[in-house]
């Protein structure tokens, strides 16, 4: 098999790899922001960028007038968006995996995105505003924690939790949700529209409230992340050894799995399902910068930022018409999903 | 209190749901010496070994280390006393070797700092003991079953602990690396002054290697001492229900167990 042929990362080329993908995710946000109906030059997006940042307008001095509304109030918001809603939902994948053990996991396999957007899809129908812009995101968050202990319930058995046991249970609850979305796209009159735009996934009209809402949060569950990276690496050998090593395997599985839940609730609640984005990138960087987590977890949210920033743009600016990005990924991950799948069953067979 | 008993267990229960695992046991275990537990599958001995490695907390009784409570331990100090070699080792992910046996030294490294060269040369040193040094770069994922279960052996001794539990650790392994692994531990009961506490199923291999035996069945001890006084036909009749001749076997120097065909 072709991968493991590979050599292994060492620590150094990890390092540099990281660094290349920072590198890489920054020329992409300037190239993605200059793209489009209006061509930007790179250094007229830089230039506004930095006025932006700056409040210096001299630097902005003898450029089309429409181009930094353009850069800074339409382009810029989504791209970023996109970005940080691709690292997001790779951190969360890096997460189910990494403690649940299982590399077909993430937030729409487990069918957590689909339990976001039931609870968003309630905030929507009953127009909730007394929570104000936090309203989406908070019933999200309570409709991914829901499922996420809805499914390791169902798919408990002894105490332990095997893995296609998982899948299947979050195939089921993820089906009674979306039939649950449906019923709720039905009773809703007035809101049907919104509710439907939104869940068809887009980063259009995307503001700089919903950069900083995503942002930040991201940025929480990454520090989250971060911090529990070694205790996770830990967690691969099982709870059994984890707990003689000194790590309490409930306590650290219940703090990372509410983190990553949370991630994907604000990533989905700002921009619909996309799918697969966190099953496909934890996979590719496991072979670019190894196993260990504290390489993995940045590496995930960089190339998982990368990777959605580049499929907006190609739905936005490359393609004649714009296709759900949603739409897009699922194109893209499901064959993915069942390279892997088909993969693990060899696997399994010939050992 | 016996300054050399190293664990001291009353009234210990452990049930899954209605399932008792350890039924009410009590049981001390001196330090020094190469304890084997045995009984029939479902006697509780993974239960036990996980009481032991406070991988589970007891529902009722008490169980006390070096005379202090275990619940009083911290979870770092704990793992500088204690390591635990589990019998399932299925790794999920492609990690390297090294990296699973630098994971043993996680009580002794700081959260966001580097392996100390301490670190590296204990990882060094156990990789050289074990003969796995070959595979260091090699991604656990890729090796067979013999090979991962001596990784997953090396990485609890990197762990550099006064105790080791084992629970049915060589399972998976030909014969000369059990006897490899089995030689290392006893050697290091002997002159390191550790302690081993091994689940075992072969009763052969345990009486060769373990002078001192606890035997088990239904979450209870039915006997525990010095090797030549428990391992009895009568024992193994009342603990496996099997009946067997034991001997003293001058080329292994120990007593053994023979068995016969029941059926023609």
């Amino acid at each position: 098999m072709w991968i493991r042929k590979e050599k292994r990362a060492a620590p150094q080329t990890g390092r540099a790899r990281l660094i290349l993908l920072g590198a890489i995710l920054v020329l992409g946000i300037i190239t993605a922001t200059g793209m489009g109906y209006m061509r930007i030059s790179a250094g007229d997006v830089i230039r506004i960028i930095f006025s932006g940042l700056s409040g210096n307008h001299g630097l902005i001095a003898g450029i089309n007038k429409v181009f930094p509304y353009v850069v800074w109030d339409v382009r810029l918001p989504r791209v970023l968006t996109a970005a940080v809603v691709g690292a997001g939902l790779s951190l969360a994948g890096v997460v189910f995996q990494g403690i649940l053990l299982n590399p077909l996991a993430d937030p729409y396999t487990l069918g957590i995105s689909a339990g976001a957007a039931f609870g968003a899809s309630i905030a929507l129908l009953l127009d909730i505003g007394s929570l104000g812009i936090y309203s989406v995101p908070l019933f999200a968050f309570a409709g991914a924690v829901a499922t996420l202990f809805a499914v390791m319930a169902l798919s408990a058995s002894g105490g332990t939790i095997s893995s296609n046991n998982l899948i299947l249970s979050g195939i089921i609850v993820a089906a009674i949700l979306s039939a649950g979305i449906s019923f709720i796209k039905y009773v809703a009159d007035e809101q049907v529209s919104i509710i439907i735009f939104w869940l068809m996934g887009s980063f259009g009209s995307k503001t700089w409230v919903d950069v900083f809402i995503t942002f930040s949060f991201v940025f929480i569950g990454f520090i989250i992340c971060i911090f529990f990276a070694r205790d996770l690496n830990v967690m691969s050998l099982g709870d059994r050894s984890a707990s003689s090593l000194g790590i309490n395997p409930n306590r650290t599985r219940l703090t990372l799995l509410v983190t990553a839940s949370m991630i994907t609730a604000v990533c989905v609640s700002v921009s619909g399902i996309i799918g697969f984005v966190g099953l496909i990138i934890p996979h590719l960087m496991r072979f670019m910068v190894g196993s260990d987590s504290r390489r993995l977890v940045p590496a995930s949210a960089l190339a998982g930022a990368i990777l959605l920033l580049s499929a907006d743009t190609v739905t936005r600016a490359v393609l004649p018409t714009e296709i759900p990005i949603g739409v897009l990924t699922a194109l893209i991950g499901g064959p993915f999903f069942c390279y892997i799948f088909k993969k693990r069953q060899t696997a399994v067979q010939s050992g | 209190m016996d300054k050399d008993l190293i664990f001291e267990m009353e009234n210990l229960s452990f049930h899954y749901g209605r399932t008792r695992a350890v039924d009410n046991l009590a049981l001390t275990l001196s330090s020094g010496c190469f304890w084997g537990l045995l009984g029939p599958n479902g006697c509780g001995k993974s239960t036990l070994l996980d009481l032991m490695a406070r991988c589970k907390t007891p529902q009722a009784g008490l169980i006390k280390y070096r005379g202090k409570e275990m619940r009083h331990y911290g979870g770092k100090e704990l793992a500088k006393e204690i390591a635990l070699v589990p019998q399932d080792f299925y790794v999920n992910f492609p990690f390297t070797v090294e990296e699973i046996l630098l994971m043993g030294r996680h009580p002794y490294i700081p959260r966001f700092a580097s392996p100390s060269s301490d670190d590296l040369q204990i990882v060094d040193q156990v990789m050289e003991v074990l003969k796995i040094a070959k595979f260091r770069h090699n991604y656990i994922t890729e090796l067979s079953g013999g090979e991962k279960q001596r990784v997953i052996f090396a990485r609890a001794l990197a762990q550099d602990t006064p105790v080791v539990l084992l629970d049915e650790a060589t399972s998976n392994m030909d014969i000369r690396h059990t006897l490899d692994i089995l030689d290392i531990v006893a050697g290091d009961v002997e002159t390191g002054g550790k302690t081993v506490i091994a689940a075992l199923h072969n009763l052969n291999l345990a009486a060769t290697y373990c002078d001192k035996l606890v035997f088990m069945k239904s979450g209870r001890v039915v006997s525990r001492g010095d090797r030549d006084q428990v391992l009895t036909e009568e024992t193994l009749y009342e603990v496996f229900g099997i009946e067997s001749r034991v001997y003293f076997d001058e080329y292994v120097g120990s007593r053994q167990v023979a068995f016969r065909r029941r059926r023609p």
